[in-house]
């Protein structure tokens, strides 16, 4: 039998390795790749607590993350192919247009 | 070269994986959280946005591994194929359509000391995670009696009673999601781009 905190522990480490990557990459489409790895350490978070506390409320809420992890991609990536195509920017510190 | 490396070590790991199947549970959870993590540094560290995407690939299946060591089998099979399947394929689709040129500087050298920040942070975090307890009140399904009446089927009886309109909402949210995806990503014909007369 494998301990919760262990399964929050690769939780963490997911977590923390997702927002470096957020933080430190200048490629825009790497960028959301590591909000995918967050998404995906938060569900592993909400199935390993909906295991521990014999509820299955977890599981529920980790398929709604999913699906708006769906949308958020499939939203991303079209202002990407807009940004690309208008030529304005390849790296996300150059997507100034919205700076005040 | 990073590509024969990384076939090289996802062979080694399946085999040791394999061995440590017929052992324990642990050696299990240790398969999948190891390889899960380490796909999710080279996810952000590789220099080549594909071989992002091909780790991010072994991240999102090893990821699903675990689902089903902690009896979430539905959401595994959801992770593979709504992950690995549809949004993968999307970030595989869009980077080969734009064709990105591998650059020299893809790291902000500027912003290089966050690293520092958020090393620090994690350690306090995983002291806090380690020494907590983890109490609570037990819920209604243990797995045992989800096992009975099979985990897709439970999950979708609490699904379309308890969570119904949170259910809605997600549809309506897709719905929108994906509306405004084909509007941002549509070529713009020639009206849209001579100014507004209408």
């Amino acid at each position: 039998m494998v301990p919760i905190s262990a399964y929050v522990t690769v939780s963490a480490i997911l977590f923390v390795t997702g927002l470096v990557g957020v933080l430190i990459r200048r490629n825009f489409i790497i960028v959301l790749m590591s909000v995918e790895i967050m998404l995906n350490a938060a569900n592993i978070n909400l199935v390993a607590f909906a295991n521990h506390l014999d509820s299955l409320a977890g599981q529920v809420m980790a398929l709604f993350v999913i699906a708006i992890a769906a949308g958020e991609a499939a939203v991303g990536l079209a202002i990407i192919i807009v940004v690309f195509r208008g030529k304005i920017a390849t790296n996300v510190d150059q997507i100034n247009l919205l700076k005040w | 070269m990073i590509s024969v490396l990384i076939a090289i070590v996802a062979l080694i790991g399946i085999v040791a994986g394999l061995t440590v199947f017929v052992s324990s549970t642990a050696g299990v959870f240790a398969y999948f959280a190891l390889v899960s993590i380490a796909a999710g540094v080279l996810t952000v560290s590789l220099r080549n946005p594909v071989h992002c995407g091909i780790a991010l690939l072994a991240l999102l299946g090893h990821v699903a591994g675990l689902f089903v060591l902690l009896h979430a089998e539905f959401v595994a099979v959801v992770q593979i194929i709504i992950y690995a399947g549809a949004i993968l394929i999307l970030y595989l689709f869009v980077l080969m359509l734009l064709n990105l040129k591998t650059e020299e500087r893809y790291f902000h050298r500027r912003h290089a000391w966050y690293v520092v920040g958020v090393g620090a942070l994690t350690v306090e975090l995983l002291l806090v995670l380690l020494a907590s307890q983890y109490g609570g009140v037990k819920g209604p399904a243990p797995a045992e009696a989800v096992e009975e009446v099979g985990n897709s089927m439970a999950i979708g009886i609490l699904m379309f009673s308890d969570y119904l309109l949170p259910f809605e909402i997600v549809g309506i949210f897709l719905l929108g999601a994906i509306v405004g995806a084909i509007v941002l990503a549509k070529t713009p014909t020639r009206a849209d781009l001579s100014g507004d007369e209408r």
